[in-house]
């Protein structure tokens, strides 16, 4: 029996801050994909996290995103956009040295078939404000995944500190 | 570094099918996944059966998105429990779905299941199957009645505690 979970890259954000996390040549020979990060952004925006595949930055991502904020349950949706928003992100505004989690699975990442993917995930400020987020993201593209790019949607950086690890998974 | 996650078995169909059986599950392991992606004739969500067991032993508490409002809701008595992916007509459906403490024979067995899919609802559930047998086989099928696609994959593993 063949161990089925690999860590494929780590990235960490260094001192300055950095627009992006990015993964590349992502090898074909996985399944799925799994990807933990724990980030924080440098801005006070409050905007969301959101990912490219394959750098394409043409109005082809959808999603549908399930949400709670310690008051209220919304949700929302949005189509031909640019990016999808898969989570929130952890402001600067909020609690120091909090950072935020999230959980992305993209199944059948290497296949011609149309690429969905899941993301759970969570800010916390010690305070008031935090969000609890379930996101479904489709890419309308039947490339293979090669590249994964994890940026904010208000073009802010990411952190110090902020990083995001990209596991391959085998059903075989 | 013992290995911990492992895969059991894989389906991919090859034509339209009304049910997909994961059989033979051995009780080696801790904790189930299962992966599910593709679509199906009529759209919805996949149902498991544990064991064959078609009683009314199984319920759902979940909570879901449409894209314009919250959803929260309980199904009780079924004869199957919501889990696995949510598929859609002619577009890709996904889900995964967690069984932990599966192979037990004194527990009742719980199971997470978060779907998603092409256009599909946010979904995040917990299901209960009242019944304390180690889980050997389960049997999804559409909750519409309609088949899995040509191509629908899903995907079996095992995580193992020691």
């Amino acid at each position: 029996m063949t161990n089925t979970f690999d860590k494929i890259q780590t990235v960490t954000v260094g001192s300055g801050g950095a627009a992006n996390i990015e993964f590349t040549s992502i090898p074909g020979t996985y399944t799925d994909l799994k990807i933990f990060g724990s980030t924080r952004s440098g801005s006070s925006s409050g905007n969301q996290l959101a990912l490219r595949f394959n750098s394409d930055t043409g109005s082809n991502y959808s999603r549908k995103l399930l949400y709670g904020d310690g008051s209220s349950v919304q949700s929302f949706s949005g189509t031909s956009e640019t990016y999808a928003r898969f989570a929130f992100t952890q402001s600067s505004t909020f609690t120091a040295s909090v950072f935020n989690n999230f959980v992305i699975y993209i199944p059948n990442y290497a296949t011609s078939l149309t690429k969905v993917a899941g993301a759970e995930g969570v800010t916390e400020n010690n305070a008031t404000q935090a969000e609890a987020s379930l996101h479904g993201i489709t890419w309308n593209s039947s490339a293979a995944i090669t590249i994964i790019t994890l940026l904010d949607s208000g073009s802010t950086n990411f952190a110090q500190y902020s990083s995001a690890t990209l596991y391959g998974i085998k059903n075989t | 570094m013992a290995r911990t996650y492992e895969p059991i078995s894989t389906q991919t169909l090859g034509s339209n099918q009304a049910s997909i059986t994961l059989s033979s599950i051995p009780g080696t392991y801790t904790d189930l996944v299962i992966v599910a992606n593709g679509a199906s004739t009529s759209g919805g969500s996949m149902k498991a059966r544990f064991n064959g067991d078609g009683g009314s032993n199984y319920s759902t508490t979940y909570m879901y998105g449409d894209g314009s409002s919250g959803v929260g809701g309980r199904i009780s008595n079924d004869a199957s429990g919501i889990a696995g992916s949510r598929n859609g007509i002619g577009s890709q459906g996904g889900g995964v779905m967690q069984i932990n403490n599966y192979s037990n024979a004194t527990t009742y067995k719980s199971m997470l299941s978060r779907q998603f899919g092409q256009n599909q609802i946010q979904w995040f559930s917990v299901g209960l199957w009242r019944n304390t047998a180690a889980i050997t086989s389960i049997v999804f099928t559409d909750e519409s009645s309609g088949n899995f696609t040509t191509g629908f994959t899903i995907s079996l593993y095992g995580i193992k505690a020691a």
